[in-house]
């Protein structure tokens, strides 16, 4: 008698796995994260790979001491995924330990502490870039300048000697190689009283946002609508993130256009873009019903512009994101979709 | 004119495999050696055996009768004798076994006598469910609830009555076939339907990917007005009876409800094709046709099987199995069961017989955890949340699964199909409807033994109270009767109490006293020397213990 298998039903299984997913993921990310090497340097592919090596490492560790196949959720590329985005988040010009402490954070008690891939209540990566915020607010504000706006900026072999022996070639110093974000200077200098008119004729700033970064974020959105193209990404999310916020900087922009930043401002600088397709639809920390996912998204607009308005912060997009985090499971429950054949008001 | 169709929520595009078994006309099956047909085939209750063993039968003769309401009759699918009613093993995902006619057949394949009943036009409706009854009919296209009970309009005004030639499930064309070769057939029974339930019009449902069905059926009916053949776009699991129904009519069954309740009747086209039979040529239900295909199976085809032939004599007129032949199909590859062997017999369910190779199926493969995205909520044909089912049947959180409607689930599998994660998320529903069914016949049992409990105790309380009563009544008449004899009594009383302390108070002095008290200092010594002995014999067994507790 031949053996059968009896499996249950169904027999048939799609195409999609986790590992596919993620790396769609990737691949949306890379043309933003080229973009950017390009135009701050260095500092950004070191940032990438030491976040990786830090990303792998705790994995593969976390995975042996809780006893969990350690190849198949080291290929799954979540972990690739939360490296990436804390190596782009990071400010290029960074020590080789801020990198590392962030990322280990992030996979350690961002992930791992929580039970691993699908049960974290955060954003691991957010997690740890907020770590870092909060605990090296020094070297976290200490951007590097563009390429473009500084004299030729650090060769490989310099950035390395900055990253690892925070050491500079003779005759540069930091200041030379840093200022300040457009997001930042529009803070401090509509703090002095100047007007956004005023401070946006300032090089830094471009059409849309930043000079250099508007074209970053160019990307990141090109990159994001891919993935809803591939249908990685529901719209959800990202529609009701970006269009929040571009509503509410129209709503003061109106009101006033001299004390408030334009709706494009803010759409195209800081991490708006990278936040509302990257890391604001990560489907583990976020909402997972639809309409659960437009007031996840809208609530990261919301945020979002207040923090960037009124908060201490110039940019908010991970302290908005991670206190949806919150809230997710909450609006998870109270938005159910009716199910077929039930009547419309049937639960709560 | 176009007509307007509506959309179902979710639903997915699986790969057909359809073209293999749709190369031949349908086959007439062999008549097999042996035929077993099971006592129960379908949803409702048993049939019960009229008939003896050793007893000759003719094809098409009754050899068991309904029982009950949801019921049909099982008619011998060709002529012979049979040889036993015992249990086989039957179609069913555990591999269990029930009883069972078996009839040897002797080859003549002769009939009972038989006739066309009257015109259906003359035949009074309740008397046309009750021929349909007679014959043995359940619905051929999956659960094979007995036809008869749904072509009773009960008081409703049907409007519509949609004939269901969908056929969704990959690799399945028995209906397909059935409708490019027969479709007068299936035309005659609809009109019988359509009489029996006086629906105002009757809406016939083809998916676009079996456009030679479309074109036979509509060729059929082009001189009807009111039969029309719809195209429907395909989309699994469009042959869903709710799907269906929200498709063509954009209304929606409620959830506890049945289609009947907003004026619709779903039927499969096989079905109508077996009324026609019933009615128009007099021949019970004894066979159906079948899908049997699969790379595992070397030359795939749909045959007009008799019901009770086994699956193996069956797979043997198709050239048998292959040698990687993985598993085999009962249904198919989305909903169908995978069987445990071959020796299994043909019932009225049986659409389809998938002997699928590894390449056919997806092989098993690592589950991972569920990352939340959702994929499997926006594919839900009935719009659950199965991440959220997932995560409290895992958690054995059933009451949560009902408040997320987990019985609104139709199984479909739709949700495992584009899973990530490759979670079986139909076997956990399953597991947490078994678990809550389970629950609550626990429950009912237990609240039937509480009330056997309860009245058991108000009886005994009942006849307690009762019996006090007699007693304290009986007193009362001793009492009224003789009030002298007690100052005695409690003189005797006060003597016995007294006499009692005496000796209770002797009894005390002694047991006071010890055999140890007032020794001498030579008896003092052996005693101490006999407890110091046994102290250094305690010692050892005390450490052996204790090596024995560390060892565990």
């Amino acid at each position: 008698m031949m053996h059968l298998n009896t499996p249950s039903s169904p027999h048939f299984h799609g195409p999609t796995t986790i590992t596919g997913t993620m790396l769609c993921v990737i691949y949306a990310l890379l043309p933003g994260a080229i973009l950017y090497a390009w135009l701050f340097g260095w500092g950004v592919i070191i940032n990438i790979l030491l976040a990786v090596i830090t990303a792998l490492s705790c994995e593969a560790v976390m995975l042996k001491l809780r006893q969990r196949p350690v190849a198949m959720f080291l290929t799954d590329g979540s972990a690739l995924v939360t490296a990436l985005l804390i190596g782009i988040a990071l400010p290029p010009l960074a020590p080789w330990w801020l990198v590392f402490v962030g990322t280990a954070f992030a996979i350690i008690f961002g992930k791992h502490i929580y039970g691993g891939l699908g049960y974290n209540p955060f954003n691991p990566a957010m997690v740890g870039y907020v770590l870092l915020l909060i605990s090296f607010p020094r070297e976290m504000t200490t951007w590097a300048a563009p390429l473009s706006a500084n004299t030729g900026g650090l060769s490989l072999l310099e950035s390395l000697a900055y990253a690892f022996g925070g050491s500079l070639p003779a005759g540069t110093t930091v200041d030379a190689l840093t200022m300040a974000t457009p997001l930042d200077t529009l803070k401090t200098e509509l703090g002095l009283g100047k007007s956004v008119q005023e401070i946006t004729t300032n090089p830094i700033f471009g059409a849309l946002g930043g000079a250099d970064g508007q074209w970053i974020s160019l990307a990141f959105l090109g990159g994001g609508l891919w993935l809803m193209y591939k249908k990685i990404i529901t719209w959800h999310v990202p529609v009701a993130m970006l269009g929040t916020l571009a509503a509410l900087s129209l709503l003061f922009f109106a009101y006033d256009h001299d004390a408030y930043a334009s709706p494009a401002f803010h759409l195209f600088s800081g991490a708006a873009m990278l936040g509302a397709f990257f890391i604001a639809t990560d489907p583990v920390s976020g909402a997972t019903t639809l309409k659960g996912r437009l007031i996840f998204g809208a609530g990261v607009g919301i945020l979002a512009f207040v923090i960037r308005t009124w908060g201490g912060y110039p940019d908010a997009i991970a302290f908005s994101i991670l206190l949806m985090n919150m809230v997710a499971p909450t609006i998870d429950h109270y938005t159910r979709p009716r199910v077929f054949g039930h009547q419309r008001d049937s639960d709560g | 004119m176009i007509r307007q169709l509506w959309k179902f929520h979710g639903g997915i595009h699986p790969p057909q495999h359809k073209q293999a078994s749709t190369q031949q006309a349908i086959t007439k099956a062999e008549i097999p050696r042996h035929l077993v047909l099971p006592l129960h085939q379908h949803i409702g209750e048993s049939a019960e055996p009229c008939v003896a063993i050793g007893e000759h039968v003719l094809k098409g003769q009754p050899i068991a009768c309904p029982q009950g309401y949801i019921s049909a009759p099982i008619h011998a699918s060709s002529s012979g004798t049979v040889v036993a009613i015992e249990d086989r093993l039957i179609p069913h995902p555990s591999g269990m076994s029930a009883p069972c006619i078996v009839i040897e057949t002797d080859g003549e394949d002769r009939w009972i006598e038989h006739s066309p009943e009257a015109p259906y036009t003359e035949i009074e409706t309740s008397h046309l469910r009750n021929l349909i009854r007679n014959a043995g009919i359940v619905g051929l296209g999956g659960a094979g609830f007995p036809s008869y009970i749904k072509l009773n309009p009960a008081g409703k005004v049907i409007d519509t009555l949609i004939l269901n030639g969908v056929e969704c499930e990959p690799y399945m064309t028995c209906d397909d076939m059935l409708m490019r070769e027969n479709p007068q057939s299936i035309l005659a029974g609809a009109r019988i339907m359509q009489h029996a339930l006086q629906a105002k019009q009757v809406l016939i449902a083809i998916e676009d990917n079996k456009p030679l069905a479309y074109d036979a059926m509509q060729e059929a009916t082009a001189n009807d007005t009111d039969i029309e053949v719809i195209q429907v776009p395909t989309l699994y699991p469009q042959g869903g009876e709710k799907q269906l129904i929200k498709v063509l009519t954009g209304k929606e069954c409620p959830s506890d409800g049945l289609p009947l309740q907003i004026g619709i009747v779903v039927h499969n086209v096989a079905t109508a094709a077996a009324i026609h039979r019933a009615i128009d040529l007099g021949e019970p239900m004894i066979s159906r046709i079948v899908t049997v295909t699969g790379d595992g199976v070397r030359q795939p085809r749909n045959l007009d099987v008799p019901f009770g032939t086994p699956m193996q004599a069956l797979l043997d007129q198709c050239g048998g199995l292959t040698e990687d032949v993985d598993r085999i199909i009962m249904g198919g590859p989305m909903m169908g069961f995978a069987m445990h062997s071959t020796d299994i017999p043909l019932v009225k369910t049986t659409n389809c017989i998938l002997a699928a190779t590894k390449d056919n199926v997806t092989p098993p493969s690592h589950v991972m955890p569920c990352i939340r995205c959702g994929d499997c909520a926006s594919v839900c044909p009935v719009s659950l949340l199965p991440q959220q089912l997932h995560w409290f049947s895992r958690a054995r959180e059933f009451e949560k699964t009902q408040e997320y409607n987990l019985f609104d689930c139709i199984e479909c599998g739709c949700c495992a199909y584009v899973c990530p994660s490759n979670i079986p998320l139909i076997h956990y529903f399953r597991y947490a409807k078994t678990e809550i069914w389970a629950q609550e016949r626990e429950k009912e049992k237990a609240d039937l033994a509480r009330q056997r409990h309860d009245f058991r105790q108000s009886r005994i309380d009942r006849e307690k109270a009762e019996k006090a009563a007699r007693l304290a009544k009986k007193k009362a008449a001793l009492a009224a009767k003789q009030p002298a004899a007690d100052k005695k009594d409690a003189d005797k009383q006060d003597a016995i109490k007294a006499a009692m302390d005496r000796a209770k108070a002797k009894k005390e002095q002694q047991a006071a006293a010890k055999n140890t008290d007032n020794l001498t200092e030579a008896q003092q010594k052996q005693i101490d020397d006999a407890d110091s002995r046994r102290a250094a014999t305690a010692i050892p067994t005390a450490a052996t213990d204790d090596k024995g507790g560390q060892n565990t």
